[in-house]
């Protein structure tokens, strides 16, 4: 729409003082205390292991999510979201970090997958046809080739994106085009084994082809939830004012309320092929998450679908910055309990039926907490726009219709 | 020559049609329109529109449309014909989902349809602004207000001043 005046500067930079440079002390302390706290509740470093892989794909779904949302931004050439990708970029950018926060997965193999990574695995005729891809070397290079692959990208469009503030050079922009276009393909495959390796190896003997997706599905969703309310949150402390505006709420409300709906449809797709076909090495796995843990089941049934879809619904939900906010937290919450329902049956401790104990829940907020303390340091110290991005007008004048 | 339509009024270009009609929506009219050659943006902020209704119908379409689905597929499996598939029991929702979420999405569309064009009075055969030989260029490069006689703020003589004061460049009185 022609002419707009630029918003100001000022809060574009997180100032000394300012509530969000407290963030990483708070994360620090939660870490520590949350941490601390689950050892010291945990039954055995056994327990330990599953609470740990939960809280840790958290917050490494969280963190892909955020990194595919610049990576379709860059793909789609969109002038909309340049305001708001820097936020994903510094979230996305602290996967180096996360992906050394996944190393216990690792000193934990034996623990969590001994299944299959142990000496029995050789008498089990099913493990035996399998052990050409589930064998404990090719499932270790795999991890080191994720830690590499993600710590790249996330490093990567971060560093190219900030080089353009001062640069403000074009080319910046096609380079980053032309990354997002070789990065999608690599960042679906490693996903998908990437979940295969820590999610449905927990379970060798079933496999479904879906899995990768439901795990990417519940990545974006959580995702797209997180950058809804860390802009809303940014907002409300004065961060941004100018650059963001309702309408930027709206089309990541509208992105989290989309992916709400495509979780729901590969998450029941896997059910109902299985639930149809009723093959015991595929129903098997739903077996396991009976009794006691159908209850979870049926209230992420409601919660990750029901009622997000029907709050989301209307325009007005998405525009309002406290309405829309809401919703992430909720979406955020009910991410962890789908991952809960995912990785803790296949536990010791969740074995024989669901039990949500002290402390999952503080190994959970102790990892959150290293990641929003990680991302917000990572904040402070970029301008939290890209503002030597050419799209910067597209994006200021940006309005739903 | 029979009913009075209104008045039909010219502007000169988007600009000052959006002006205008800035000014007709401060004035307080309500049954008018304008009418350009393409999408002026913003112009709906201009004339004061309000939400449309549209989405309520399409949920009520919607909703009722995917419980129908539903409905009748209990009906068909366990009172119609009851048939025992594949040792499932005769009530499987699961199986009611795929075509309780199609006909969901088809109603939706629908009552979206419908609702959009019994709401904007569509179908109709003809407008009173045809029979206005100046209004022929609205498809090519003229931009026009009409204010309609059923307006209650509506009175021959001030609503022309009315026009020629927010810098109409013709006004004619429409009859069919």
């Amino acid at each position: 729409m022609g002419h707009h005046h630029e918003p100001p500067a000022e809060s574009l930079q997180i100032p000394d003082g300012h509530v969000w440079t407290k963030i990483p002390l708070l994360g620090a302390a939660l870490a520590v205390l949350g941490i601390a706290g689950s050892w010291f509740t945990a039954g055995d470093s056994h327990e330990f292991a599953f609470s740990y892989l939960t809280a840790a794909l958290y917050v490494l779904t969280l963190s892909l999510g955020c990194l595919f949302f610049v990576l379709i931004q860059h793909a789609a050439r969109a002038g909309w979201s340049v305001t708001v990708r820097r936020t994903a970029e510094s979230l996305a950018s602290n996967l180096p970090w996360i992906m050394l926060l996944l190393l216990p997965i690792f000193f934990f193999r034996h623990d969590l997958y001994h299944h299959w990574m142990g000496a029995q695995a050789a008498d089990d005729p099913i493990l035996v046809g399998k052990s050409a891809f589930l064998n404990e070397g090719f499932w270790s290079a795999r991890f080191a080739v994720y830690l590499v692959v993600w710590s790249f990208l996330g490093w990567w469009f971060h560093r190219t994106s900030v080089a353009q503030d001062e640069s403000k050079a074009v080319g910046a922009t096609y380079k980053l085009e032309k990354g997002a276009y070789l990065s999608i393909p690599v960042f679906a495959i490693t996903i998908t084994f990437a979940a295969m390796d820590w999610g449905m190896s927990l379970d060798p003997h079933w496999f479904s082809t879906m899995w990768g997706v439901y795990i990417f599905a519940g990545s974006v969703v959580s995702g797209f939830a997180l950058m809804g309310i860390t802009t809303v949150l940014m907002l409300r402390s004065g961060l941004l004012k100018g650059w963001v505006n309702v309408e930027h709420l709206h089309d990541l409300g509208k992105l989290t309320f989309a992916f709400t709906i495509f979780w729901t449809y590969i998450a029941f797709s896997q059910y109902f092929l299985i639930w149809y076909a009723n093959l015991p090495e595929e129903t098997m796995w739903y077996m396991h998450r009976g009794d006691s843990w159908e209850t979870l089941g049926i209230m992420l049934m409601a919660g990750h679908f029901v009622i997000p879809f029907f709050f989301l619904i209307p325009r007005t939900m998405k525009r309002n910055p406290v309405t829309l906010g809401l919703a992430c937290v909720w979406i955020l919450g009910m991410h962890f309990l789908d991952l809960y329902y995912i990785v803790m049956p296949a536990s010791p401790q969740g074995h024989h039926g669901f039990h949500l104990s002290v402390s999952d829940l503080l190994l959970w907020i102790g990892l959150v907490g290293i990641f929003i303390g990680l991302g917000a340091w990572k904040m402070r110290k970029n301008s939290l726009v890209a503002i030597g991005d050419p799209r910067l007008g597209e994006s200021l004048a940006h309005v739903n219709f | 020559m029979g009913r009075t339509y209104g008045y039909l009024a010219e502007f000169s270009n988007p600009g000052t049609l959006y002006r205008a009609c800035e000014r007709v929506r401060d004035a307080g009219y309500r049954d008018w329109d304008s009418f350009t050659p393409f999408p002026v943006h913003g112009i709906e902020k201009a004339m004061g529109f309000s939400w449309s209704k549209v989405p309520w119908i399409s949920l009520v379409f919607g909703l009722s449309g995917a419980a129908a689905a539903f409905a009748g597929q209990v009906w068909v499996s366990t009172v119609a014909s009851p048939l025992v598939i594949s040792a499932k029991p005769l009530l499987s929702w699961q199986a009611y989902i795929p075509v309780t979420f199609e006909v969901g999405v088809l109603a939706t569309a629908i009552g979206t349809l419908l609702g959009m064009f019994i709401l904007n009075g569509l179908p109709r055969l003809n407008h009173p602004l045809f029979t206005s030989t100046a209004f022929e260029r609205c498809s090519d490069d003229a931009f026009f207000i009409g204010i309609e006689a059923t307006d209650a703020k509506f009175d021959a003589e001030a609503t022309k001043a009315f026009l020629e004061e927010i810098g109409a460049t013709h006004i004619e009185m429409v009859e069919e």
